[in-house]
């Protein structure tokens, strides 16, 4: 049997070569060499919409080497707070999760910080609205990064022709498209005389007085155009206010001019009151516009978003952000934050809200005018105030600026619609305040 | 000493014998075999039904942060809110009153069915249970669009008869008709599926004699047929009433609690309160109280049930 013998020129040179390859082994990059990543995404209701998410989302991944996954859940029957809650529960689920407004609050210490990532973010994209820290902040910590997608202003969408003839209000005028709002005069009263008089002509304003956000919201911001707060940011109850008092008198004025059946409105009342013809304005996102778009395109012709009519306290708009998050069980938290500093770059935020139609919002400053929004119609410009372009309305969510965990009760218990009601049914005002006190101190509890 | 320890060996494989012995018989008898054939749904029990049981008591234990034991804390809480007692008032409203009507349209039905000829009874069963084997949350949608505030069916054909329009789901009275109703339509061809079976069971041998004796329908009815349907009655009341108690689709769907928290129930009322409100302890002890009133419903229709079969 002959034995070959290992030279020492061969030995050094094999051990050179082990020894290259091995050290140089972490750095050759295979197809998932950074990991896997989960996400649970809204499920856009815009046709298309998921896939720009979806595009940029294998874009980053196919840059950095991760493998993705990503599963959009519908909000329908609330199925992605279900999910949210299951996973806080669990502890374990999707790495990145997209939050719809109070929850990344109410799963703070749940959450992976991600002020890293939001300082230069915010330098990029400028500075986030009021709202979007309220509900996105806990001592000082970014509990998500605010998601263009979903996030949407409530603001009043109204039909141009029937507001001209019945109200005698041309809101193309008061909100040119490509211009600055001239909406000086549109005030809290000259919104009430405008209800009473198309509500006179047939066409009432579509507002909902139920128990859904859409209704909440409205409320919300007539009550903080007055100033109107139940619990304030201290945690103090503040319900026996003249200010309440206000927003209660003003609203049993405008239930006289909206349809008697507001108090048992959804969230798809009011649309279906707009698609149908049947009323001369709504308060909502331009979802409503965008079906009208479809099935009823001379309704649609009529539309024209714009802002909230000012109170004594000020111009109030309702704003719902959405946020990714990243769940603190995340096992690859670096490879999160990549990829929502990949989605909140300028030209990622313009592709998802062209592909929504204009219909999300980013919370950036410097990304209000993008150009989907002046070029969106019919009729052309429609959507130009819809992102606030001018800052001429504060954003707020409804049952601010209560500490967030006791205003998500407000909120969700829908305790200034149900206030509203209870008095304009006929209960004594006392009585109402007394009984929204009750409710407050309830959702105190710790 | 020789004697000692043989015997210690012939005990020590005797036993290893009767131990054999004991295991075949054990797998031979039929209760055994039962028990090992149930036991993967007594497993599956265990894991979807039992452990969420008591997660679910733990939960409600614990306070809104989910971070401190708080023993009976979230129940004392609830019982000193105003909200949660008209829930309650209108849990029992909503299911007493549901399972009463189920009950009765389900007899009256039954009996019509039981009449129907043979060859034409299939037709219609297959026909009345339509209501019972749709999912009642695709249902209750149909019924959410004919109950719409805006776009009744139902307010535009009674606007024909000068009548409405009646405000279904916007009124507090007429919201609780509404989901009392769609309940009751959903539920009652349950009842009458049994009670149709317990009908069918009755001997005709005893309305043979109680029609010699002079017993007019009601008569057959009050001394015949009711006595022969008792305990599938208890039976089917009792489950009905623990399913009605916890509904939550049709009042989450046609009202969502409204208008003012005139509808809610328990189970809606635990989501708002849990999921919506992110109060899970607090929601946890919400469907938690139920729990004590189905069991004393329970109990006394069970023990009658059970003491009755012990007479018979």
């Amino acid at each position: 049997m002959s034995r070959k013998k290992l030279s020492r020129r061969e030995f050094v040179a094999a051990t050179a070569l082990s020894s290259a390859a091995l050290i140089t082994a972490p750095y050759v990059r295979g197809a998932y060499a950074a990991g896997k990543l989960s996400m649970g995404f809204w499920d856009h209701w815009v046709p298309g919409a998921n896939s720009a998410s979806t595009e940029l989302v294998n874009e980053w991944a196919a840059k950095e080497k991760v493998e993705v996954q990503i599963d959009y859940i519908t909000s329908q029957g609330n199925k992605n707070i279900v999910t949210i809650a299951a996973e806080a529960q669990a502890k374990s689920g999707h790495d990145i999760f997209q939050m719809p407004t109070w929850w990344p609050q109410a799963n703070a210490e749940l959450l992976e910080p991600v002020n890293d990532i939001m300082d230069p973010l915010i330098k990029l994209n400028g500075e986030v609205n009021g709202t979007v820290k309220y509900l996105g902040q806990a001592d000082g910590k970014w509990l998500g990064v605010p998601a263009s997608v979903g996030s949407q202003i409530k603001g009043p969408c109204s039909r141009i022709d029937l507001m001209k003839k019945h109200a005698n209000i041309d809101v193309q005028e008061m909100y040119p498209a490509g211009g600055p709002p001239k909406a000086d005069n549109w005030t809290l009263d000259t919104f009430l005389k405008a209800a009473e008089a198309c509500h006179k002509a047939g066409f009432p304003f579509g507002i909902g007085l139920g128990e859904t956000s859409d209704s909440v919201d409205t409320a919300g911001a007539i009550f903080q155009s007055f100033g109107a707060q139940l619990v304030d940011a201290k945690g103090d109850l503040t319900v026996k206010t003249d200010a309440v008092r206000q927003s209660l008198e003003f609203y049993k004025k405008l239930l006289a001019f909206l349809p008697p059946d507001v108090a048992a409105w959804d969230d798809a009342s009011n649309n279906k009151w707009l698609v149908a013809g049947k009323g001369a304005m709504i308060m909502n996102p331009p979802s409503a516009w965008a079906v009208a778009k479809r099935d009823a395109p001379q309704i649609a012709e009529q539309c024209w978003t714009h802002g909230f009519p000012a109170g004594p306290k000020g111009r109030f708009a309702p704003y719902l952000p959405f946020f990714w998050s990243i769940w603190s069980f995340s096992k690859n938290k670096e490879a999160a934050k990549s990829l929502l500093s990949f989605l909140s770059q300028p030209a990622s935020i313009e592709k998802m809200v062209v592909a929504s139609g204009g219909y999300d919002l980013p919370a950036y400053e410097k990304l209000t005018t993008l150009k989907v929004w002046e070029e969106q119609g019919p009729p052309k410009g429609t959507l130009y105030h819809y992102p606030n372009p001018y800052k001429h309305q504060t954003l707020s969510i409804a049952a601010s600026p209560a500490p967030p965990k006791v205003a998500q009760q407000i909120y969700f218990q829908a305790t200034l619609t149900k206030m509203c009601l209870r008095y304009y049914q006929g209960e004594s005002m006392e009585k109402t305040l007394a009984w929204a006190e009750g409710e407050c101190e309830g959702f105190m509890r710790s | 000493m020789v004697d000692v320890a043989f015997q210690s060996n012939r005990t020590a494989a005797a036993q290893a014998a009767r131990r054999r012995v004991g295991l075949r018989n054990a797998l031979r008898r039929k209760s055994m075999s039962a028990f090992l054939m149930t036991l993967p749904l007594i497993l599956l029990i265990a894991v979807l039904v039992i452990y969420p049981a008591l997660y679910s008591v733990h939960l409600a234990t614990l306070n809104k942060a989910m971070t401190k034991f708080v023993g009976f804390g979230n129940f004392e809480f609830l019982f000193k809110r105003d909200t949660f007692w008209l829930v309650v008032k209108q849990s029992c409203i909503f299911a007493i009153s549901a399972v009463i009507f189920k009950a009765l349209i389900g007899f009256i039905v039954a009996h019509f069915v039981h009449n129907v000829p043979a060859n034409k009874q299939r037709k219609w069963r297959g026909m009345l249970l339509v209501p019972w084997v749709i999912p009642p949350a695709m249902s209750t949608l149909a019924w959410l669009w004919l109950f719409d505030p805006s776009y009744s069916a139902f307010n535009y054909t009674l606007s024909f008869f000068g009548i409405g329009p009646i405000p279904w789901t916007g009124d507090a009275m007429w919201a609780r008709f509404s989901v009392i109703l769609v309940n009751v339509w959903y539920g009652a061809p349950f009842f009458m599926i049994m009670y149709l079976a317990a009908l069918k069971s009755v001997p005709e041998q005893l309305y043979e004699a109680a029609a010699i004796d002079g017993a007019n329908w009601w008569q057959r009815i009050w001394y015949v047929t009711l006595p022969m349907m008792r305990n599938i009655i208890a039976i089917t009341t009792l489950f009905s009433l623990i399913v009605t108690f916890a509904n939550f689709d049709i009042v989450r769907i046609l009202t969502a609690g409204g208008p003012l928290d005139h509808t809610h129930i328990f189970a809606t009322w635990a989501f708002r309160v849990g999921i919506e409100g992110s109060d899970i302890p607090l929601g946890a002890s919400v469907s938690l109280f139920m729990v004590p009133i189905l069991a004393v419903a329970a109990i006394f229709i069970l023990r009658d049930i059970t003491k009755r079969g012990n007479e018979s």
